[in-house]
């Protein structure tokens, strides 16, 4: 999405182009990325809905393999869960400095989100790995193929989220806190905190209701 | 309403006979259910007639009447609002779907194909399972099966229970009336019932690959005599139906010869069903309600998503 | 090294197939020896194909649209021949599992790759300039779209050389379309193909949105907003409520196909029912994403031409949301033989039947746009009227289909069949052709020509009801869908005359064809110098046709719906400003079909298992896409003066016209020139 970014960051050098000397303020407040990436976010979010339903349907259907409750281990997940949380705080932290356009202080914090946040993804691969490993793979059931389908939409969805991290932070060193930088910064952030409130979401109804 | 219904029947019975010089095979039933169907598919029609035909009649009308050319007709290029129209043509639609939907409620419940038909005389059950190209018709109290043919008595109610040993299919004799899906690792039900004796035309209605065009079946409605001979004949053939002549006749093949089976292995249906089910615990099994309820979540402005939700049970597993 | 992928995978021994792959390389040749030898390459490459100009984005898509047309509808013929000879013993002359091909991309061809193109283009076009907008709001984003949704296009087009396409029916639905019952490649095609174009067809959606939420000229409020822009603004709510399902419908089916997981099987606990369910809660939408735009086009058309008024403004918004918000709840109607029960059937029947009121009321408000008006019968009023009568007889069928009582005996009967081709070829078809017709003056600046735009419209009017009225009657008689052959007899004279009907659609699209070769040799005579050739009411009509490519040099300020005509009427719709300004317009990029062409790449890795190919078009759409990120020069200005010299030429042109004329808006007197 960040593209949607781009079309409408042309603010910051125009103007310098062409020295102010006309009105050229009516075409670009940034409000319509804004609004575009809501959207994005809203059908993003019912493709988890979609997933969602997908494992609520097919939770019991276990086929003789082992259930959430005998898989999950909860403690380890909520180390994940932890993670992920702190670098939604992390990224508030980068979005305050932006604010107070210090550049070197978003950078920072941006690149202690993405150390979070590759924990958290490394954390998960780990988990599937030995879940694997323990004969419970994707294939073993429907639940697993759920399971492992809405879990590891969210993982896809974090990983790009860390290339986008990368990406924002070498823009911000090259180009400073431009309007364009900001706006992309602002939607990533809400990318974010997005996949911070799905993960909670995946941490109630997967791990919490599995296990019990 | 009900005055309305009768002289709509009238009108509709009217357009029947314009109709079966070319014999519709659909709307001439032989049996309760589909003479039911063929009823209310005609009340339809014939409710909708009521705004349907003035529609059409004023669509070739008004640009008629109001062409460019015709300088007579009145010309009102500013007008563009009448309270009384909008009003008129919110509301008439609106009164005929009203009677639509409760004629649909009430017959939808009358015709559920789930609901065993009344009827003084003992039913007949038949177990249907649909395969890779032909149609397997079990018949648990007599202990025969048959593969492409079906029999029953007229006059006495046949209850199928449907399953699929592959993909999914669907049970159709159109002369008799409604059909019902058959599918994998589920059981489906249907109830019918024949009032006239005769060779019936069956089907499969649902794509099921290569062989489906010639996955039709007979279906011999027949007296209560022709019946006992038809089981009879059957069982008197030496053909077993058990677990092993089951494989063999699941491979896939195309325009499949009627055969008869003299005995069948008990339980062999339900172990058809459950094949697919894996070892799904029992509660699990009935989870073919489950899909609509996870569906409600994609549906926020569904406001009684739960009130439906509940109902939903597509194909109910059998216990 | 190439996955599954070989020589093998070319169909040598189907004649048919390779008959059209020497006749497509051939023709693909001359195309390409036409384009060098004119030296066109720069030009399509700086002009179209790099474009971010939603008007040529709108054109291109409107092109790819006609062109799958073809197409799709060889498929028809196709399968109206087999049907017309395979009675009795007969098996004609497409074995089944070519018969069962043909018809799935039939449905998956004509919904994926030419109706929704054909949707997408007409509001590309038209959208913008009705709301008095430069641009969309994310013009690169537009593009890639575009490019996506091509991607598609060329593997389903590639699926027909090179390996099979599915063979399951439209929707695929498992276990059919699952590895066990479809080994083949078939079904990847048809995922991925429907992927990559689904992914543009969201992305153009929230475009959508968002310029017509932030984009609309000063004063333009949403109750005075154009019908057509209405029902496209309730569309894109639609494709971004509906398509990220199919997108995890189909990703779902996929994680069964490529990673043995146990969705949909009938093993280990899969639910086909789910997918059947999920694939139609996106797939109800769909069918509404098709024809609430063309209701929106027929509703312009039949002001324009009736010179009134729109009858009932308001409830044909309100018409709009309800059938919007409707189509949500309809979805089961689908499937009513699956065995819900009786309240859940009849629930469903019920939300669907609701659906006609608003219907209805958009035909009786077009009804009352007509009474008392000046009818011209010109192209786009003629398939309007056609599109009246048709599609209530359509809407009828429909009614009936969602009673479950009558859908238990008509389900999968080819009754159904002739159903929703009354309604998306009666709606949808209908609908464009006559958009094209309407707004093709726009586009390119003179009008398409009458004759053959009417000999068109009375071959389809006719060919249609003539293919599809015996399939109504067959489906009485009991003959079920996608049969490759049958035993019953009786069916084969119903057969023959639906052939027949699908010879005189034939002989329509030739119509049209013909029809696009004679508008362009007399496009001088065919020329628009005013930019409102029907005496229009909105926006799009007050500047040039074509439009200029910054579409409005000032942004127009509105006050009234139909704010062009009230213009007019006051004799102040081609006022000249005294200054101009200078005009702000993204810069072309060749990142989306670099995007696209890599997507195409990864497709067909995909469907070929090739990984380390897929690896390569996967990072080339994430690098290019990075690479977009840091391009800084993405935009430019159109100096004023340029901006007055080109509206000055088009005031004189006007003014020139305007003296050879008495009343500048008669239109009906300029139309007898056709």
């Amino acid at each position: 999405m960040s593209s949607a970014a781009v079309r409408a960051s042309h603010g910051a050098h125009d103007d310098v182009l062409h020295g102010g000397g006309v009105d050229h303020h009516h075409h670009d407040d940034g409000s319509k990325t804004l609004l575009g990436f809501w959207i994005y976010l809203m059908s993003d979010c019912l493709i988890f809905s979609g997933l969602f339903a997908t494992f609520a349907v097919l939770a019991n259907s276990t086929a003789g393999g082992p259930t959430g409750k005998e898989l999950f281990e909860l403690p380890y997940v909520l180390g994940e869960t932890m993670l992920l949380l702190i670098s939604s705080v992390t990224f508030g932290m980068a979005m305050l400095n932006m604010h107070a356009g210090k550049k070197g202080g978003v950078v920072a914090w941006l690149a202690v989100t993405f150390l979070f946040g590759a924990g958290f993804i490394g954390m998960e691969v780990y988990e599937f790995a030995k879940l694997v490993h323990e004969g419970a793979g994707p294939s073993t059931s429907a639940f697993l193929s759920s399971y492992f389908t809405l879990v590891g939409t969210h993982g896809l969805h974090v990983t790009c989220g860390l290339i986008w991290l990368v990406v924002m932070m070498d823009q911000i060193r090259r180009f400073g806190l431009t309007d364009a930088t900001q706006r992309r910064l602002s939607c990533l952030s809400l990318f974010w905190h997005f996949l911070d409130i799905v993960w909670i979401c995946v941490f109630t109804f997967v791990y919490l209701r599995g296990a019990i | 309403m009900h005055a309305l219904i009768s002289r709509l029947r009238y009108a509709s019975v009217g357009v029947a006979v314009l109709l079966s010089g070319c014999n519709l095979e659909v709307l001439t039933p032989k049996g309760d259910i589909g003479a039911q169907e063929k009823s209310l598919i005609l009340i339809a029609l014939g409710l909708m007639a009521i705004v349907a035909i003035p529609v059409i009649a004023m669509t070739l009308w008004f640009p008629w009447r109001y062409r460019s050319g015709n300088k007579k007709a009145t010309y009102t290029p500013n007008w563009s609002h009448s309270t009384k129209i909008e009003v008129v043509v919110w509301t008439i639609p609106a009164i005929i779907i009203v009677i639509l939907a409760s004629i649909t409620w009430t017959s939808s419940h009358a015709l559920d194909p789930y609901k065993p038909l009344e009827s003084e005389a003992k039913p007949v059950t038949v177990q249907v399972v649909s395969m890779d190209w032909k149609w397997l018709f079990v018949y648990p109290e007599y202990g025969v099966a048959s593969v492409n043919e079906l029999a029953f008595p007229t006059d006495r109610p046949v209850n199928f229970q449907i399953t699929s040993d592959s993909v999914m299919n669907a049970f159709f004799i159109p002369q008799l009336g409604s059909q019902i899906y058959a599918m994998a690792g589920m059981e489906t039900k249907l109830h019918l019932i024949a009032r006239e004796p005769g060779t019936y035309e069956g089907l499969s209605s649902n794509f099921s690959g290569e062989g489906f065009s010639d996955m039709h079946f007979k279906a011999i409605a027949t007296t209560e005599d022709g019946f006992k001979d038809w089981i009879a004949k059957a069982k008197a053939t030496p053909l077993t139906l058990d677990a092993d002549s089951y494989k063999s006749l699941a491979q896939p093949s195309e325009k499949a010869p009627v055969a008869y089976y003299g005995t069948v292995t008990p339980g062999l249906f339900a172990s058809v069903v459950n094949k697919h089910m894996g070892e799904m615990s029992h509660e699990a099994a009935n989870h073919g309600e489950m899909p609509m309820e996870g569906m409600q979540m994609d549906m926020h402005h569904h406001e009684d998503g739960d009130a439906v939700s509940s109902n939903i049970t597509p194909a109910k597993a059998e216990k | 090294m190439f996955g599954k992928l070989t020589l093998d995978a070319i169909p040598y021994h189907e004649p048919i197939v390779m008959g059209t792959l020497v006749a497509v390389i051939l023709g693909g040749l001359a195309m390409l020896a036409v384009i060098t030898k004119f030296r066109l390459w720069g030009y399509l490459w700086k002009e179209w194909f790099t474009s971010v100009d939603h008007k040529k984005i709108g054109i291109m898509y409107i092109i790819v649209a006609l062109v799958m047309l073809l197409r799709g509808f060889s498929d028809a013929i196709m399968m109206r021949m087999q049907q017309a000879m395979a009675a009795g013993e007969s098996a004609g002359y497409l074995p089944p599992h070519h018969f069962d091909q043909v018809f799935t991309a039939h449905g998956v061809i004509m919904i994926f790759f030419v109706a929704m193109p054909f949707i997408t283009g007409l509001m590309n076009m038209v959208v913008p300039l009705q709301i008095g907008a430069r641009d969309v709001a994310y013009p690169f984003l537009n593009s890639l779209s575009f490019w996506l949704f091509m991607s598609g296009v060329v593997l389903v087009m590639v699926s027909l050389f090179v390996g099979d396409f599915a063979a399951t029916g439209w929707l695929a639905y498992p276990p059919l379309s699952g590895i066990k019952y479809s080994p083949t490649v078939g079904v990847d095609y048809y995922i991925w193909s429907l992927q990559l174009s689904g992914l543009g067809t969201t992305l153009s959606g929230i475009n959508f949105i968002v310029t017509i939420m932030k984009m609309r000229a000063p004063g333009m409020t949403l109750m005075k907003m154009p019908v057509f822009t209405w029902t496209a603004l309730v569309t894109n709510i639609l494709i971004v409520a509906a398509f990220p399902i199919l997108t995890v419908t189909l990703a779902l089916l996929t994680a069964d196909r490529y990673l043995d997981m146990h969705f949909f099987t009938n093993e280990l606990g899969g639910n086909a029912m789910m997918y059947v369910n999920m694939i139609w809660i996106w797939g109800h939408p769909e069918v509404y994403i098709l024809i609430l735009p063309c209701f929106g086009a027929f509703s312009e058309i039949v002001a324009t031409f009736s010179k009134k008024p729109l009858f009932g403004y308001t409830s044909m918004v309100y018409a709009t949301s309800c059938i919007g918000v409707l189509s949500f709840v309809v979805w089961l109607h689908h499937f009513f033989t699956m065995g819900s029960g009786a309240n859940v059937n009849a629930f469903f029947g019920i939300t669907t039947m609701i659906i006609s009121v608003p219907t209805g009321a958009k035909l009786f408000n077009w009804l009352f746009t007509m009474y008392r008006g000046r009818v011209q019968f010109t192209v786009p009023m003629l398939w309007t009227v056609g599109f009246m009568v048709t599609f209530v007889i359509g809407g009828v069928t429909g009614v009936l289909l969602a009673v479950p009582g009558a859908d238990f005996l008509l389900h999968n009967s080819v009754f159904l069949i002739a159903h929703f081709h009354n309604v998306i070829i009666g709606g949808v078809v209908f609908g464009v052709f006559a958009a094209i017709n309407y707004w093709f003056p726009k586009a390119f600046g003179f009008r398409l020509n009458e004759f053959w735009g009417k000999a068109s419209f009375w071959c389809w009017l006719v060919g249609f009801w003539m293919a599809f009225a015996p399939l109504y009657v067959l489906g009485l008689k009991g003959m079920t869908r996608r049969m490759n052959h049958y035993a019953n007899p009786d069916w084969q004279p119903f057969l023959i005359v639906a052939a027949l009907g699908a010879a005189v659609i034939a002989l329509g699209i030739f119509c049209t064809l013909v029809q696009f070769y004679v508008s362009i040799r007399d496009r001088k005579k065919l020329t628009d110098p005013s930019g409102d050739p029907w005496g229009g009411r909105t926006l799009e009509w007050a500047i040039s046709s074509p439009a200029p490519f910054y579409n409005f040099a000032i942004v127009p300020q509105i006050k009234e719906l139909d704010q062009f005509w009230e213009d007019k009427q006051n004799g102040v719709a081609y006022v000249q400003p005294a200054k101009y300004e200078d005009i702000h317009m993204p810069r072309n990029t060749g990142v989306g079909v670099v995007m696209g062409a890599f997507g195409t790449v990864l497709g067909f890795a995909l469907v070929w298992h090739i990984w380390w190919l897929a690896a390569v078009g996967l990072l080339g759409m994430i690098g290019a896409f990075i690479v977009r990120a840091y391009d800084r020069d993405i935009d430019y200005w159109v100096p004023a003066a340029e901006v007055e010299k080109i509206e000055r030429s088009r005031h004189a042109q006007l003014q020139q016209f305007q003296t050879t004329q008495v009343a500048p808006v008669a239109a009906p007197q300029r139309q007898k020139v056709a």
